[in-house]
């Protein structure tokens, strides 16, 4: 474990005292419609630059391919025949078997409008394995509880805001580069690093604003809006709720209590994704509920951050910097000689 | 649904949060069927066998509701004995006339003494045993439905078609209902209209319409396609539903009562009223009683004066000018090569759009160009591009696809000439009535006497909301003179009222812009009735009568929507009632008044003349008054049902050798042996004109794709994202090749069926961010008879790899198959490769004029005897 | 340079404060402390609807100098509940798309290019060209006398994007001209 998280938690690890929540997504691919919503809601609220390849990327219906500098939400679409979906299906189980945190129904479920949830007649019995599945789901930066990019800064660029999310902070950054190779999921990413920039700035049939070319960018969960009481963009305009948002707490909550309600129906291939406070990043703000394994989904199985070790680091980098002071004492000690 | 409607999607996800069971059934896996419970593929085009099929299970186990039916329908009511259905014909129903492919409609009545059935009266058996009463014919009529028959030509298993049947018969009745959702995939279809009734008829057998939950939901693709249907930019119909009228029909009486006579039961026996109140919000003061509101002024119609007739009349040189406004024809419209090739014949064109849209640049850098097959010095159109303000720029108000009207304030100011229709069109009249205003002649009177005086703003735009009170009508004498007029009882036809559009009418009730009410959902009930405006009058739920039992209580309290309340004496419950408000459940109705009066207390269906919901259909439709399957027009499965292969009624100009229809099951047809079928997509948005020109929408559907089967990819040796090209009997284009397991071969009736998946919203021009060849030059010209729509949904093609070849050598690769299967020969004459009656250019337009033409798929009042008017003015 | 502001140095505040490692307000900038959303900046707020499919789900468009500078869904509604889809999310770029066609041009019969022409003028020479093709194709009666009273010279075709009122004005007007060839996407 890293020393970098401490038992209060990032917030107030951060210097932002007691009174504020951890906020996060709850990205649930079950009802995921692939719609990209996400994407183009996610891109217009920060002014990102278009920066897709313009063809067809043969990935099925996923012509942006993986979060960057200038995607901050990506969709993957997974093509799936009846195999796979038992293999799924009995993983799924498997995790549940080993006690995988949380499992279970609340007491009560409630529909969104409060509403007591009405399942007479719903179909209780184990579904049979479709020949045939189409899985969607919306990647994001995932807020980590020790954030490889925020450790890394040199500069004091990127930082924890009081809801818990990582921000680059423009005006700061210097565009080094250091985060890109911290970030165990490859989320961030420089704008443009000298040779790729975003396609929309190089295209000969329309002109496009590309504010902050040179810096690092990634989602900032939209801190923004959050300081005038609005949820992300994307949050809000996720016609089906497979994107929530809330405190990080109640979002691993309800996270949980869909894994329960899924694997009652047979469901078993579905399982959380970033809500173990154990993995190597201390756990995720961003959270997920998949239908299979992750790499399907294109996201490390087991992500590590790559500070985790930073506890000897220090104490070694003490050592050695204690000695050079204590080198520099004697130089000048030597000096007034 | 999740593909082209995905917000309103959100709510069937939150149903089927709650327990409800999702099925789709589609030719396709899409990403509605991702998210179902399950997917039921069918061959498209099969959809009324499967329908019938469902319909006959439902009779012959006797699953209908029966306390619904029989109060609520006209299952009892016995028609005439010259009726002959398609059982008794062998695929036709009586009436039909071979030579002109149309009906007499008249066999198709109900029997009675003429008097009676006027009034809504005709013969009943209650009993049902009556071999000619509705409930017999429909039994007889889909005797041939039968599961064996969906399992080999709709390609669906008989253990998925007891999942779907269990499903619907479980989840209606008191206590739940069935929602059906359609979108183009049914009014795409040559016999489309037939596949949305057949659900109709379903949904009435198991009293599913007028109930929360209920009905047969119309999902319209563009902002205000309903608007555009009820304010209507369509030849057949005036404000209101009210019928354009037919040459021959000379006065307004004989007009308005061939839409509606004042003796029949329900709401269009005031027909009269809503046209003098239209007439007289067009002509003001110079329209009165007594010259009959200057119904004179009004055009009449000789048949079908579509877009595709109007097309036919660019081709024949006969047409001088169009106007495009907020369409892109020639990427949107079916043959739009033989599009593109009717625009070079006009004189002008004005195009009013955002973007420079292939419609306006056809001339410049079309397909037809880009090949050379043509040059730009060759073509003689003279066109005006105008910029328009877009829905943020401008204030008005759109209709949505549950006929709620939602009023928009304006965001922003247009940019540079951009300007509203609205004010283009002012503007234009404006300036046609100054060029004429010293004419005398009698035929500029009915622009000059027009009323045309709208406020304006400072930069010349008019007040929406000036409009949208002549469309609701004010009061014009007495002391509420120059008051909105409260609700359409309020209209009357002696020229102290007038309203653009009756049925609108209450939108501006109370002085109040009731469109622009936005009362938080969070503040009112689940109906929401303060948010936005319903026509009619503010009603959510039409037919909502029928949500309580002919007593008046409501079917179950978990369905409960409205009910009759005995104390207050009145209809009263979460919706506006869509009844007379103090008419008592056991009223008889008085047959003598006629009217919304002579409706009885249990005639739920109060625009119907007879009250009743129309299992059987005696007037409204061109093609049949009961569904029948026919192949499309491309087919080449013989149509296991009947000897008659395809809709005798279908509509198919040849257009010289631009519109050739595939052999299909004639020799020859194996040419083209692949079916092929159009559809959107989440990301982009019809013909592109609003997404193809947007950097974020671009980016994610970049590329024109064909959507294969991976045995069919095999077998015809195409590489997955590769290219691959497709070839109908009007054109070739090439696609990417997207191998995908969601597509699926059939079985059908011993042939292996592969249908290929082509989304249409690329086309070839310099202008938009992302191209790629346009889907629908593929498509040829078949229409619906009764809307006049084209066939998308079900074509035959022929695919080879790669790319298709480019200039002359295009077409050289057209006509080679256009030989290989006989409908053209070498020295360029045409064989009749139509499976139907066809009928060319010259006679289309008087091929149909008793049909009464519905416009796409729009929640429409049926209008009564509309057809049976239409022939008794002589337009025949 | 005095104290105070020394002591909002960051380094000062990671040494002082409760954030030592210098991850949280320690490192905040001026522009992170400072932070609105940019929605702040609109000088007005319109009640809108989506122009794309027929849903009709409602949308707020912040506007700024006349220009739309953001748009997004309002949650009030019953029918959204703020949700968009991809195209009603693009909808601030549907006006601000750097393709956007906003002034008139003009093609003359059998030319190669574009040439501008002003609104006043365009307006003129379509109303000629209306009054002309009115003229040409006018028909008083069919063969067997019936009247018409009509016009097949020209046609419109569009109204499925275009508001209520337009749509009104649209069939008055040509209707009052005689013209019947008038039709939309709902036919197809």
């Amino acid at each position: 474990m890293s020393l970098l998280s401490g038992p209060e938690g990032p917030i107030t690890d951060a210097g932002w005292g007691h009174e504020h929540h951890r906020k996060g997504f709850f990205t649930d691919t079950s009802v995921c419609i692939g719609c990209k919503a996400c994407e183009v809601a996610c891109k217009e609220w920060n002014q990102n630059p278009a920066d897709g390849e313009r063809k067809i990327l043969g990935s099925s219906y996923d012509n942006t391919g993986a979060l960057g500098a200038n995607t901050w939400r990506h969709v993957a679409f997974v093509e799936q025949d009846g195999d796979r979906i038992e293999e799924a299906r009995e993983s799924g189980r498997r995790l549940v078997s080993l006690g995988m945190p949380g499992i279970g129904p609340k007491e009560s479920r409630t529909a969104e409008d409060g509403a007591p949830l009405d399942l007479t007649g719903a179909d209780r019995s184990h579904p049979d394995t479709p020949e045939f599945r189409w899985l969607m789901s919306s990647d994001v930066c995932k807020h980590c509880t020790n954030a490889g990019c925020l450790d890394a800064c040199p500069t004091g660029a990127l930082y924890r805001s009081q809801f818990g999310s990582v921000v680059v902070q423009q005006d700061i950054c210097n565009g080094c580069g250091t985060c890109v190779g911290a970030c165990p999921f490859g989320v961030i990413e420089r704008r443009d690093d000298g040779t790729i920039s975003p396609k929309g700035s190089r295209d000969e049939r329309f002109d496009q604003d590309v504010p902050e070319m040179g810096t690092a960018h990634k989602c900032t969960l939209c801190t923004d809006r959050l300081i005038d009481g609005e949820i992300p963009a994307c949050a809000k305009t996720c016609p089906t709720r497979s994107i929530s948002f809330g405190d990080r707490d109640e979002m691993v909550a309800d996270a949980r209590e869909r894994v329960a309600q899924l694997h009652e129906r047979g469901m078993t291939e579905a399982r959380l994704y970033g809500a173990n406070e154990k993995d190597g990043v201390g756990g995720t703000g961003s959270v997920f509920l998949l239908l299979d394994e992750p790499e399907v989904y294109g996201l490390p199985p087991d992500p590590q951050v790559p500070t985790a070790g930073l506890g000897s680091m220090w104490k070694r980098a003490g050592l050695s910097a204690a000695g050079m002071i204590a080198a520099t004492a004697i130089a000048f000690a030597a000096g007034r000689k | 649904m999740a593909e082209a409607h995905p917000v309103a999607f959100q709510w069937v996800m939150e149903a089927k949060r709650r327990g409800a069971t999702l099925i789709h059934v589609d030719p396709r896996f899409t990403r509605t069927s991702a998210n179902s419970d399950k997917h039921i593929a069918l061959r498209s085009g099969s959809d009324v066998i499967l329908l019938g099929a469902v319909i006959k299970h439902v009779l012959d186990n006797d699953l209908w509701f029966e306390e619904y039916v029989r109060a609520y329908t006209n299952i009892s009511t016995i028609i005439t004995d010259d009726y002959l259905d398609t059982e008794d014909v062998d695929g036709v129903f009586s009436g039909f006339d071979p030579e002109t492919g149309t009906y007499d409609t008249s066999t198709w009545a109900y029997e009675g003494e003429t008097e009676k059935v006027d009034r809504g009266l005709p013969e009943r058996d209650e009993t049902l045993q009556h071999p000619r009463c509705v409930y017999q014919i429909l039994k007889r009529h889909y005797a041939r439905y039968t599961p064996e028959m969906v399992e080999e030509y709709c390609g669906i298993s008989r253990e998925d078609f007891d999942y779907l049947v269990d499903a619907i018969v479980a989840n209606s009745g008191r206590e739940r209902t069935t929602v059906f959702a359609y979108a183009l995939g049914w009014t795409q279809q040559q016999g489309g209209s037939q596949m949305i009734r057949t659900s109709a008829v379903l949904q009435l057998l198991m009293g599913n319409v007028g109930r929360p939950g209920s009905g047969i939901m119309a999902m319209r693709g563009h902002a205000n396609i309903q608007g555009a249907t009820d304010l209507p930019t369509l030849f057949h119909i005036l404000p209101g539903y009210l019928p354009m009228v037919k040459a021959g029909q000379e006065s307004f009486a004989e007009y308005t009562r061939g839409v509606g006579r004042k003796e029949q039961k329900g709401f269009w026996a005031n027909a009269d009223i809503y046209t003098a109140n239209l007439l007289k919000a067009w002509w003001g003061e110079h329209a009165t009683v007594d010259n009959d509101f200057h119904f004179d002024y009004l055009p009449r119609l000789t048949g079908a004066h579509s877009t595709y007739q109007t097309l036919g009349r660019m081709l024949e040189n006969k047409l001088d000018g169009y106007f495009i406004m907020g369409q892109n024809p020639v990427v949107g419209s079916a043959n739009g090569r033989l599009q593109r090739k009717g625009m070079n014949n006009l004189k002008w064109l004005v195009v009013r759009d955002y973007y420079m849209i292939e419609s306006a640049t056809w001339w410049k850098d079309g397909p037809e160009v880009e090949s050379g097959e043509i040059a730009s010095e060759d073509i003689g159109t003279e066109v005006f591009f105008l910029p328009c303000a877009n829905h943020m720029e401008k204030a008005g108000s759109f209709t949505q696809t549950q006929r709620m009207v939602q009023w928009r304030d304006q965001g922003a100011l247009p940019p540079d000439d951009a300007t509203s229709e609205l004010q283009f069109i002012y503007e234009l009249g404006q300036r046609i009535r100054a060029k004429l205003k010293d004419s005398t002649d009698e035929r500029d009177r009915p622009l000059l006497e027009l009323t045309w005086d709208y406020p304006v703003d400072e930069h010349g735009e008019p007040d929406a909301e000036a409009v949208l009170m002549e469309i609701n009508g004010r009061y014009l004498t007495g002391e509420k003179a120059g008051q909105p007029l409260p609700g359409f009882a309020e209209m009357k036809a002696d020229g102290s009222t007038e309203g653009g559009c009756w049925i609108y009418c209450g939108i501006f009730k109370d002085d109040v812009n009731q469109a622009r009410r936005r009362k938080s959902r969070e503040e009112q009930t689940l109906v929401a009735p303060e948010w936005g405006w319903a026509w009619p009058m503010n009603r959510r739920v039409l037919y909502n009568r029928a949500s309580a039992d002919p007593q008046g209580r409501p079917w179950s309290e978990r369905k409960k929507l409205i009910w009759w309340d005995e104390e207050q004496g009145k209809w009263v419950g979460n919706d506006v009632p869509d009844f007379p408000l103090n008419k008592r459940p056991d009223d008889p109705g008085d047959p003598s008044k006629g009217g919304p009066a002579a409706l009885a207390g249990t005639d739920a269906f109060i625009m119907q003349p007879d009250g009743r919901g129309w299992l059987f259909a005696p007037t409204g439709l061109a093609d049949g008054p009961l569904p029948a399957h026919y192949e499309g027009p491309e087919s080449r499965v013989p149509n296991p049902l009947y000897a008659q292969q395809s809709s005798p009624t279908g509509i198919h100009p040849q257009h010289g050798k631009d519109n050739l229809n595939a052999p299909g099951v004639k020799p020859g047809g194996d040419v083209y042996p692949y079916v092929f079928t159009t559809y959107r997509i989440t990301e982009h948005h019809t013909a592109g004109g609003m997404s193809r020109f947007l950097p974020y929408l671009s980016e994610l559907q970049p590329e024109l794709y064909c959507e294969v089967s991976p045995e069919l990819a095999e077998q015809l040796g195409l590489e997955p994202y590769g290219w691959m090209t497709i070839i109908t009997a009007r054109s070739a284009i090439e696609a990417r090749v997207f191998v995908t397991e969601r597509m699926r071969p059939l079985e059908i009736g011993g042939q292996t069926i592969h249908t290929v998946g082509l989304p249409y919203h690329w086309a070839r021009g310099k202008q938009a961010i992302v191209t790629g060849d346009a889907v629908n030059d593929l498509i040829g010209i078949n229409l619906d008879a009764n809307t006049q729509i084209q066939n998308s949904k079900n074509n035959q093609c022929a695919i080879r790899p790669g790319r298709r070849p480019r200039g002359e050598a295009l077409r050289e690769l057209v006509r080679e198959y256009q030989e290989r299967a006989g409908i053209v020969e070498i020295d360029g004459q045409i064989h009749d490769a139509t499976p139907q009656a066809s009928h060319n250019a010259e006679d289309l337009e008087h091929t149909i004029e008793h049909a009464d033409i519905q416009s796409d798929y729009m929640t429409k009042p049926p209008p009564s005897k509309v057809d049976e008017s239409e022939q008794k003015g002589g337009t025949r | 340079m005095d104290t105070r502001t020394l002591l909002q140095w960051p380094i000062i505040r990671q040494l002082t404060g409760d954030d030592p490692f210098g991850r949280g307000n320690a490192v905040t900038s001026e522009a992170t402390a400072s932070m609105t959303p940019r929605t702040a900046d609109a000088d007005s707020v319109a009640n809108s609807v989506c122009p794309y499919c027929a849903v009709g789900c409602a949308q707020l468009v912040y506007g700024k100098d006349g220009r739309v500078m953001h748009v997004e869904g309002d949650a009030n509604s019953p029918v959204s509940r703020g949700r968009l889809c991809p195209k009603g999310a693009a909808s601030e770029q549907l006006g601000n798309s750097p393709l956007r066609q906003t002034t008139i041009r003009y093609r003359a019969p059998y030319a190669t290019e574009w040439t501008d022409l002003d609104y006043d003028t365009a307006l003129d020479m379509i109303a000629d060209r209306v009054l002309e093709a009115r003229r040409n194709h006018w028909e008083d009666a069919d063969d067997e006398g019936n009247t018409l009273r009509r016009t097949m010279g020209f046609a419109s075709l569009g109204g499925a994007t275009l508001d209520n009122e337009e749509n009104y004005l649209i069939k008055k007007l040509f209707t009052a001209a005689g013209a019947v060839q008038l039709e939309n996407q709902a036919r197809i």
